[in-house]
């Protein structure tokens, strides 16, 4: 007996031994090891010198993880996921050479951006925009914080807020979207690498209109954003999120979590407008995008509103939601969804009411063509005492071709009878028509179904702040490029 | 300026074109009238260059070019432009946006200078001034809710915008209230001159009151049967199309 102690022992001494060596040459790479473990989540939390917690938490959520099993309930296909065969961290560079400005930003991207039409620098000095890049998964430019230091808003990676400021991450991660909300949020938390933290204080109301781009860089390498934003009594704020992507030829997996909360009399618009490699004509590559993303009205009349455009990713599964907790708070899901080629894209809301007096608002514009299947999945709850609560649900799919599929899944569970429930639903084709009648003024046929979509997700497309508007038309437009003819 | 020579066309396997003979000259407005299924809005189509209206035999040349496998947003970058006897709806879309986006397509495609808003917006104000149609029509969208005779009134905008070399207006005066008509023919005048052209296909003598054609053609069975001048649109208003009815021989 004692002696199997002993045994047990030592192994786990060599074991730690062999661990720390490991890690000592590990921790100069720039790249934890091929795979997931608990050694590659301790690799993170020891590359971002974290504070035991966090790696405490990191490690429940893998081991958690492991017991979980894969969401099944997505109108979606794909193999199996091989977690084994992706990295999970990526430094680019270390701390001194990364970019101090946007001159050292790699070509490529600002060639993409200038393909959509945003000059990223323009950008920046007409609208005032800070602009937090995350390449591969680690920031390496923040502009315009000393500016939103001046009215005590915090805009800063979640590492740095990691370090800066705990209270408040601490405080608050976890607690929209707990870690073992669902697999792919469990992934993140065990091995998120980074993202953007957000605080505005009381009163404030944000002087710009804050904007991370996120795009995936290195090979196989899994994408586990983390974004944290929290809006303090009678605040306001207005995130954009953006991606693009470059061509790639792997399945690369992206499972971001994004947690908002606002107290009373607060109010966070969260715009994203999502392009990540789609893959090829015949499906093969492509992004698979399981995101995470809910916000909590925990104040009374506060409100919380997301826009989405989702153009890119062979899959997108993904229901940013609101859990209306304050009285009188209102939710709002604006959405528009585009699949062509083989794409899939699942996506809606959950619109949970639980304060009186709860409204919420749901707009959503699918747009399938090629062979894509593109579903809208939706939850409306009203608790019971959820007094007077109201939602209104507008559901538009567009079909261009006749070889690709919309579904329309909506969900209600109403336990309170005041509550008033709307909904509509739409399912059209683009008619030749229109098509013809574009032409025959000139448009070419590729150019009218932009134009035609683009009216078509008119209501969402407005609701985006300007300078994102025009890019997101433009994406809406290229995304459906070899849809007809 | 256009030229049709023993025109065939066909819709789903159905000849509806039996060998049409037309030619307008720069500066020439010409009527065609005939009754209903005769084949008009499918010459109008054949002309634009829509998809399923195959021509099966003859020629299309337009200023000397031929276009007949021109698709349809290159004629109407050559100049065409016709007004719809059914225009279409475009949810969403503004007037504003839809016609800035088919003028600047169409300059693009004739390798001119694409206009910005300011430029294009000043041009469309004044040309909404010229017709007397209300501002606000410019920010709803194309023909959503639009009563039949403002859709007729907002083709005549879409063509004065545009500027094009031939008009083609398909029955654009049906459902049109006595001002309403007199509006979208003092557009057509206004776009006459010698360098442009203009068919009218019409029911009505009425409108050729306004818009005083050089030629009229009754086009029945697919074939233009008689061509004369304006006088010829009030004999037929009198004595109808019976002359007309049977198949050519
Ligand atoms: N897309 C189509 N498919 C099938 N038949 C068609 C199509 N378009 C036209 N036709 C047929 O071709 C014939 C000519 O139609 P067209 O619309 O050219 O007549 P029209 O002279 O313009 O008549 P109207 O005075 O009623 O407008 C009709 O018999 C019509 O049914
Ligand atoms: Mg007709």
């Amino acid at each position: 007996m004692a002696a199997t102690l002993e045994t047990v022992e030592q192994v786990k001494s060599l074991e730690m031994e062999k661990y720390k060596y490991g890690f000592v040459t590990d921790i100069e790479s720039d790249k934890a090891p091929k795979g997931l473990s608990e050694d590659t989540v301790r690799f993170i939390s020891a590359k971002k010198n974290e504070p035991e917690w966090l790696l405490e938490w990191r490690l429940k959520a893998y081991r958690h993880w492991l017991t979980m099993p894969e969401p099944t309930w997505g109108k979606l296909q794909h193999a199996p996921i091989d977690y084994q065969d992706s990295y999970y961290y990526a430094a680019p560079k270390s701390n001194e050479d990364r970019p101090q400005s946007l001159d050292e930003v790699d070509p490529e991207l600002l060639k993409t951006y200038e393909k959509l039409g945003i000059p990223i620098r323009e950008q920046e000095v007409l609208a005032g925009v800070a602009v937090d890049y995350v390449f591969d998964s680690v920031s390496v430019a923040t502009t315009f914080r000393e500016q939103l230091k001046e009215v005590g808003v915090i805009f800063c990676s979640i590492s740095d807020a990691v370090q800066e400021y705990p209270e408040l991450v601490k405080k608050y991660m976890g607690s929209v979207v707990p870690y073992g909300d669902n697999k792919h949020a469990c992934l993140n938390s065990a091995v998120f690498t980074d993202g953007s933290f957000v605080y505005i204080p009381k009163g404030v109301r944000c002087p710009m209109e804050l904007s991370t781009y996120f795009r995936i860089n290195e090979l196989n390498t899994g994408q586990f954003e983390r974004t944290l934003i929290v809006a303090d009594e009678g605040s306001y704020v207005s995130y954009l999120e953006g991606c693009t992507a470059p061509m790639r030829d792997e399945n690369q997996l992206h499972a971001a979590v994004v947690e908002l909360v606002t107290m009373d009399d607060a109010e966070i618009k969260y715009s994203t407008v999502q392009n990540w490699y789609p893959g090829d004509a015949e499906g093969k590559g492509g992004i698979y995008n399981f995101v995470t993303k809910r916000g909590i009205c925990r104040g009374k009349n506060s409100k919380i509103s997301w826009t989405q455009v989702e153009t890119g990713s062979a899959i997108t599964w993904k229901y940013p939601s609101c859990i209306l907790q304050g009285d009188n708070s209102v939710g709002e899901f604006y959405s528009v969804a585009i699949t062509n080629g083989r794409q899939q894209a699942d996506t809606g809301t959950k619109m949970i009411h639980l304060g009186k007096n709860t409204t919420s608002r749901i707009i959503s514009k699918g747009i399938s063509a090629g062979k894509s299947q593109n579903t809208y999945r939706g939850l409306v709850r009203v608790s019971a005492k959820a007094e007077g609560a109201r939602n209104f649900t507008q559901c538009d799919s567009l079909l261009v071709g006749d070889t690709c599929g919309a579904h329309t899944v909506p969900y209600i569970e109403s336990k309170n009878r005041s509550a008033r429930l709307e909904h509509e639903a739409t399912t059209s084709k683009i008619s030749e028509d229109q098509l013809f009648y574009c032409r025959q003024r000139g448009i070419s046929e590729e150019d009218a179904v932009g134009l035609v979509v683009n009216g078509f997700c008119r209501e969402v497309l407005q609701e985006l702040p300007m300078e994102f508007a025009v890019e997101a038309q433009k994406l809406v437009s290229i995304s459906l490029e070899g849809s007809v003819g | 300026m256009l030229e049709i020579k023993n025109l065939h066309a066909e819709v789903e396997g159905k000849s509806i074109l039996k060998g049409i003979n037309l030619t307008i000259n720069k500066g020439e407005v010409h009527a065609i009238m005939g009754p209903n299924g005769s084949g008009k809005s499918t010459l109008a189509n054949v002309l634009a260059g829509r998809d399923d209206y195959e021509v099966t035999e003859g020629s299309i040349f337009f200023d000397g070019k031929d276009i007949s496998e021109l698709e349809p947003e290159e004629r109407a970058g050559e100049g065409i432009f016709l007004a719809f006897q059914y225009p279409v709806e475009i949810p969403g879309v503004t007037n504003t946006t839809f016609l800035k986006e088919a003028l600047n397509a169409q300059r693009k495609y004739r390798g001119e200078e694409e206009l910005d808003g300011m430029e294009f917006v000043k041009m469309l104000r004044g040309k909404t001034k010229e017709l007397g149609i209300k501002d606000d029509m410019l920010k709803r969208a194309v023909n959503v809710g639009f009563s039949g005779g403002e859709k007729k009134r907002n083709d005549i905008l879409q063509m004065a915008v545009l500027n094009p070399k031939l008009a083609v207006l398909d029955e654009t005066d049906s459902g049109l209230d006595i001002d309403a008509l007199r509006i979208v023919a003092d557009g057509v005048n206004k776009l006459r001159s010698e360098n442009n052209a203009i068919l009218v296909i019409t029911h009505y003598q009425r409108l050729l009151n306004y818009i005083v054609p050089d030629q009229v053609h009754v086009l029945a069975h697919g074939e233009i049967r008689r061509s004369g001048g304006k006088e010829l649109a009030l004999e037929l208003e009198e004595k109808g199309y019976a002359d007309y009815s049977g198949e050519a021989a």
